[in-house]
């Protein structure tokens, strides 16, 4: 749950509007609640959608998150 | 992942009395405990864990909904309860909202995926406004019971 928290509050930053989909179900990356029902675990494929003013430094910078795997890597993953 | 599969019936809280983090994880661990779930033995260290996790970041989601959580060697499978408290309590939501509706989540170290699933089924049916509503209205363990039973036929959500 927490790199959901983070994305939320990451997404909050930004004017445009960013959505995560899996399986063809889609979340809005504003709310945790739709995060943590595309049930995404550690290695689900996931499409990384934003459309706005900022939305190519909201796809940047949330790409750099999932590339670092929200500075979880070495901590127990725990949700 | 459905309530039936993960939420002990039991341990069900349908008023709790407790008004502040600390004391609704007590209250929802120690009806685990009474519902022998988990052992008396392994109370503290749970109650414990989750806190630990709390102060990483509140799981009160908004809504006036909280998934407190750990992992714990103690249990063999992902077992859960459900509270309500009728006065609400502040749990340090992300949305700063009191939190009302709690569900409590204690799972083995090697079953992420069951936690997930849980959480997935529990965030899915409380986006449905309906559902909420009826939860917070609940006054008996048998209405709590009923309503998760209904929410596991897909009478509510997606």
């Amino acid at each position: 749950m927490r790199p959901a928290d983070k994305l939320v509050r990451a997404a909050a930053g930004f004017q445009c509007q960013i959505e995560l989909e899996r399986a063809g179900q889609i979340a809005d990356c504003r709310s945790i609640l739709s995060l943590l029902t595309l049930g995404a675990t550690q290695g689900s494929e996931l499409v990384l959608r934003a459309q706005g003013p900022d939305a190519d430094e909201a796809i940047r910078v949330i790409r750099l998150m999932f590339d670092q795997q929200f500075d979880e890597v070495n901590v127990e993953q725990s949700t | 992942m459905k309530f039936s599969v993960f939420i002990s019936r039991k341990a069900i809280c349908a008023e709790l009395t407790a008004t502040t983090k600390e004391g609704v994880i007590t209250e929802l661990v120690q009806s685990l405990v009474s519902a022998g779930d988990i052992k008396d033995a392994d109370k503290a260290d749970i109650i414990k864990a989750i806190m630990k996790r709390e102060e990483l970041g509140s799981t009160g989601i908004g809504r006036g909904v909280a998934v407190p959580h750990t992992k714990h060697a103690s249990v063999e499978k992902l077992i859960g309860t459900v509270g309500v408290s009728p006065a609400g309590l502040d749990f340090e939501s992300l949305d700063g909202q009191v939190a009302s509706l709690f569900f409590l989540l204690v799972s083995p170290p090697d079953r992420p995926g069951d936690h997930l699933r849980a959480l997935e089924n529990i965030s899915r049916q409380l986006r449905d406004d309906m559902f909420c509503r009826l939860l917070r209205q609940s006054k008996t363990i048998e209405d709590i019971s009923q309503l998760l039973e209904e929410a596991d036929g897909n009478s509510f959500g997606s």
